[in-house]
């Protein structure tokens, strides 16, 4: 960056420099470097040969891979239906409760409410299997007695039920984010508004959705965005519990397993990078789209109003 | 009902207070606590268990430890196996670096996305958001190569770089979107003052503060609590991290549940104090309430 | 800012540690149990004899072993010696120019060519890996549940499930303790624990790879059949068990049989407060043959890329020595030496599976050879159908068809039945 060019001031150099070197090394480039496999095959000895689309052809209509990738998206929205409908909104909730001026010691619930989010999935995984096992959790005298017998099955272990069964562990692993993110929008709000509105008599619920809520309309954006991201990448909550078949038959299969298991192989089954690295790519591509969406739908728009 | 504001709450004192009031101040404290306790329970339920007897652990697994199922052979397993106190130190070092790197050098991208405007921009900021997208497990291989070239395998430098540049994605698009948020006005302020472009960066930093205290909640936690890095990357006894420690040792003893219940609290308790440590930072950002 | 990354690099460059550079041997391995053993016992009996080459065991988790194992290789990071899984894992190590060949290796000529079979290429022309072991598939029973109960050891199937019932009815214990949650129990401890019964052994396992038999026909199916019948009697919330909680249900005497492998011996050991028994697979009414399923399970290659290949072999010829089999076997009670050499077993309950090799036919997992090498994976389809049909999601017909349909989606000899 010696030669003289005219309108690109230096500082911004300097402030891009070091992050962008750092990302692009060790992060895009290894992607990249990976990426670019989908669009290789294998041939004998280990030679690539370039087959341009020929692997996501595959993936998308062949018998052995195209059913498994279809339960995995499903899989995903699902696991991401549910962290949307619930998490967020317990998120919020919370937020609101402890960005209430009456509440003391809500430093103490906030740190309280997050740890579980802190913790190994190790930990997580080892403790909500016990917990939800019929063998060691809540005992079946114990249920039976309350009545609620029904509720000692084997939650992990029916396809009916294992994938809500984790997604809603996992809600309970990060609720904190979406909590911390709320809670600081919240508290950044200008007190003046919302004293305005309180002396004009509103109720703290109308107050709240009048005023609060399309405020941090934008930080809602973020925290959908961040879901979306986080879902669509997760892997070690079902690999842990359910391990890399993602069972019972693939009920729990996600986009983040099915590329483990295929990229790095299992067991008997080979590693196969290039297939592996495909099912990335369309990760990638279903990942870029709702960011995508989100910036040039949804932020767009709030510019928008807010100009 | 009335929000009870800053400027109400001594009012409400003095003329004692609404039934509306208790009420609400109830139903919030009912609401916080439960959830508390939801969110809570499992982690108690691994201490207490921890302090048992197998046999206890598997009979009554919410009782608290009584005189007879008191057993502490799960930590005289775990301390007579492993040695979780370099450990510690690997995770604490490999942590706060990478922390402190991609603090700094994305508050800086951030910094220079949010405030100017130049050619490029727009595709910057969706360069640097390209790395939330894609899974770095899948870039390992490239990775590990990358490493061996620069002869850091084995180092606790080569985790640092791949959490640095794995964590600057997300933390360059968490930190613009808070500084694009601080008023223009401040800024022109300063400039008409005659501070350069990197005073004006120092001044924002501290009006981000709670973003940035998120950035590092956000970053500590995958960082300390990652697997697949350190098995691939640093896996040798001087610079194993505790996570993946614990995890070997959990091998080893994967059906002696009192050597497992022991290590996991052992793990755990470490970050959780880093955690209380960051979060008072993060909530006394937070409640500065910086940007208004 | 060209020169401030040089330099940044520079920094990094020197405060690495410089590698030491002496003959230390590192072990890649998934057995992570056995950490404790080699360090404490067989690491220092090798140093003895060979005090100038230091070993260290650096095992991983089972199940990220190969991914582990194949991201090192390719970025040549691996160890020097590589525990060889059976079959084409390793086989394909071989053909990728990972592993040495050991065909010169002095002392190959302990082992048989049934125990090298897991480890050649499919033209027998390179032996790639030293043989370790193998493991004997059975049923362990809590003795004292037995007694207490008046049970015996069953010598047919339709005993095995009379047995059951009557445990069953006893209300006392859960007769089968095992689950499915993982999900490989159920196809390695059950369906490939009785198969061979059905399946005739060898010839049938053979008869799979030749394409003159299939999953949904003859023993194949039979064994699926025999294994749904296991559903009555397995433990309560069996699909959401986990191989740890069976193992400590077992332990803790919950529980009177545990479909098994010998692989658990020296844990249980450890663990178990009763006395234990054994049983190899009782064969179907009416057949004299009892077939065992003897697994090649592991062994030992070298590194193509190790810097020490000669501390590496001598470390691989001493695994061929009489010394180290009667070591490894009692260490590591369960696994058996696939040495031909005459080695003594001291753990009782080791001795009782070794005895079925004189008594029955011996045999592999089915899926092992040959057959999981394409996509879908023969040894993960059956993963899914064994568990599923203990689950009650399909019936052992549809099992079978669903895992032949796999199989014969990508393999020739299949196709052509």
């Amino acid at each position: 960056m010696t030669k003289k060019r005219k309108p690109f001031p230096i500082h911004i150099f300097v402030f891009l420099a070091p992050a962008f070197l750092v990302y692009t090394v060790f992060m895009i480039y290894p992607l990249i470097d990976s990426l670019r496999l989908s669009l290789f095959s294998t041939g004998t000895a280990g030679s690539e040969l370039f087959v341009g689309l020929a692997n996501y052809k595959t993936l998308l209509t062949s018998n052995n891979w195209a059913p498994r990738l279809w339960n995995a998206i499903k899989n995903n929205f699902i696991f991401f239906a549910v962290h949307m409908l619930v998490q967020n909104p317990i998120g919020l909730l919370l937020a609101a409760l402890l960005s209430s001026k009456i509440v003391r010691g809500s430093s103490v619930y906030r740190t309280l409410i997050f740890t579980p989010t802190v913790l190994s999935i190790v930990l997580i995984g080892f403790i909500w299997r016990l917990i939800l096992s019929p063998i060691w959790g809540i005992s079946e005298d114990f249920l039976s007695f309350l009545g609620l017998g029904v509720l000692n099955q084997p939650w992990l272990g029916l396809e009916s039920t294992a994938l809500f069964t984790l997604s809603l562990v996992s809600v309970w692993q990060y609720v904190g984010i979406p909590m911390l993110l709320f809670s600081a929008a919240l508290i950044g709000l200008p007190d003046e508004l919302i004293e305005a509105a309180q002396v004009d008599g509103a109720t703290a619920w109308s107050v709240f959705w009048r005023i609060k809520f399309p405020l941090i309309l934008p930080t809602v954006g973020i925290v959908a965005v961040l879901t979306f991201v986080g879902n669509f990448n997760a892997f070690d909550l079902i690999y842990t519990t359910q391990g890399a078949l993602a069972g019972p038959n693939f009920a729990t299969d996600i986009l983040g397993t099915f590329f483990f298991r295929t990229f790095f192989g299992f067991q008997l089954q080979a590693g196969n990078p290039t297939m592996g690295a495909t099912i990335a790519g369309v990760m990638f591509v279903i990942i870029l789209s709702g960011v995508l969406l989100y910036f040039f739908g949804w932020q767009r728009r709030l510019q928008r109003i807010e100009l | 009902m009335i929000a009870t504001s800053n400027n109400a709450q001594p009012a409400a004192q003095r003329t004692g207070k609404s039934w509306g009031h208790w009420t609400k101040l109830l139903g919030t404290h009912a609401v916080l606590l439960a959830y508390t306790i939801f969110a809570t329970f499992p982690i108690i339920l691994i201490l207490i268990n921890s302090l048992k007897s197998r046999r206890a652990i598997f009979k009554t697994p919410y009782a608290l430890p009584t005189t007879e199922t008191w057993d502490l052979i799960g930590y005289q397993t775990v301390f007579e196996g492993a040695s979780f106190g370099r450990y510690f130190f690997n995770s604490l070092f490999v942590t706060l670096a990478s922390l402190a790197l991609i603090l700094f050098l994305s508050s800086m991208a951030a910094h220079a996305l949010a405030e100017y405007r130049f050619r490029g921009n727009v595709f910057l900021g969706l360069f640097f958001a390209l790395g939330i997208m894609i899974p770095i497990r899948l870039g390992t291989v490239s990775i590990l190569r990358l490493m061996k070239d620069l002869n850091l395998i084995d180092s606790p430098w080569s985790l640092v770089l791949v959490y640095t540049a794995s964590g600057i994605p997300l933390a360059v698009f968490i930190l613009t979107q808070f500084m694009e948020q601080v008023p223009r006005a401040l800024k022109d302020a300063a400039r008409i003052d005659g501070a350069s472009e990197y005073r004006i960066y120092s001044l924002i930093l501290p009006l981000v503060r709670p973003a940035l205290g998120t950035v590092a909640v956000f970053n500590m936690i995958p960082i300390w609590n990652d697997l697949w890095f350190p098995l691939v990357l640093a896996s040798s006894e001087k610079s194993k991290t505790i996570i993946l420690g614990a995890q070997i040792f959990l091998g080893q003893y994967v059906n002696d549940w009192n050597a497992v219940l022991a290590s996991l609290t052992l793990a755990m308790i470490p970050i959780i104090v880093l955690y209380v440590i960051f979060s008072r930072q993060l909530i006394r950002g937070l409640t500065s309430g910086a940007i208004k | 800012m060209r020169l401030k990354h040089f330099l940044l690099l520079s920094v990094f460059l020197l405060t690495s540690l410089v590698m030491a550079q002496q003959a230390t041997l590192t072990i890649e391995s998934w057995r992570n149990d056995d950490l404790r053993i080699w360090r404490d016992v067989i690491i220092p009996v090798f140093n003895e004899q060979y005090p100038d080459i230091e070993v260290i065991f650096s095992p991983t988790a089972p199940a990220e072993y190969n991914a582990v194992l194949a991201s090192k290789l390719e970025a040549g990071t691996a160890g020097d010696l590589i525990t060889c899984r059976p079959f084409d894992q390793s086989l394909n190590l071989f053909n990728e120019g990972r592993l040495v060949s050991l065909n010169d290796l002095p002392g190959l000529e302990n082992f048989s060519d049934v125990a090298k079979s897991a480890w050649i290429t499919d033209d027998g022309s390179d032996v790639f890996c030293v043989p370790m072991a193998s493991v004997i598939h059975g049923f362990i029973y809590n003795k004292d549940a037995f007694t207490e109960l008046g049970l015996s050891e069953p010598e047919t199937y339709e005993e095995f499930l009379a047995l059951l019932e009557t445990i069953k009815q006893s209300g006392e214990y859960a007769p089968l303790v095992m689950g499915t949650q993982d999900q490989w129990e159920a196809a390695t401890m059950g369906y490939q624990n009785i198969g061979p019964n059905y399946w005739a052994g060898e010839s049938g396992r053979l008869g799979l790879i030749e394409g003159s038999t299939g999953y949904d026909e003859g023993g194949f199916l039979e064994a699926f059949r025999a294994l749904a019948q296991w559903q009555p009697y397995l433990i309560n919330g069996y699909q959401a068990v986990a191989y740890p909680d069976a193992q400590n249900l077992f332990t803790l005497g919950q529980g009177t049989i545990y479909p098994s492998g010998s692989w658990e011996i020296s844990g249980f050991n450890e663990l178990a407060t009763f006395e234990m028994g054994a049983f190899p697979p009782p064969p179907p009414a009416g057949q004299d043959t009892c077939y065992i399923s003897d697994h090649t399970d592991i062994a030992m290659g070298l590194n193509t890329a190790s810097p020490n290949q000669e501390a590496a072999l001598t470390f691989l010829e001493w695994m061929t020595s009489a010394e180290f089999a009667e070591l490894y076997s009692n260490a590591l009670p369960g696994f058996f030496s696939l040495s031909n050499q005459e080695i003594t077993l001291q753990d009782p309950l080791a001795q009782e599976f070794l005895s079925w090799r004189s008594e029955c036919e011996s045999t592999i997992r089915s899926s092992y050879q040959i057959l999981s090498r394409g996509e879908p994976n023969n040894e993960n389809d059956l993963w899914n159908a064994a568990a599923q049909v203990l689950n009650g999601t399909l019936t052992p017909e549809e099992a079978a068809a669903q895992v032949q349909k796999g199989l014969e989606s990508w393999y020739e000899p299949q196709q052509n039945r």
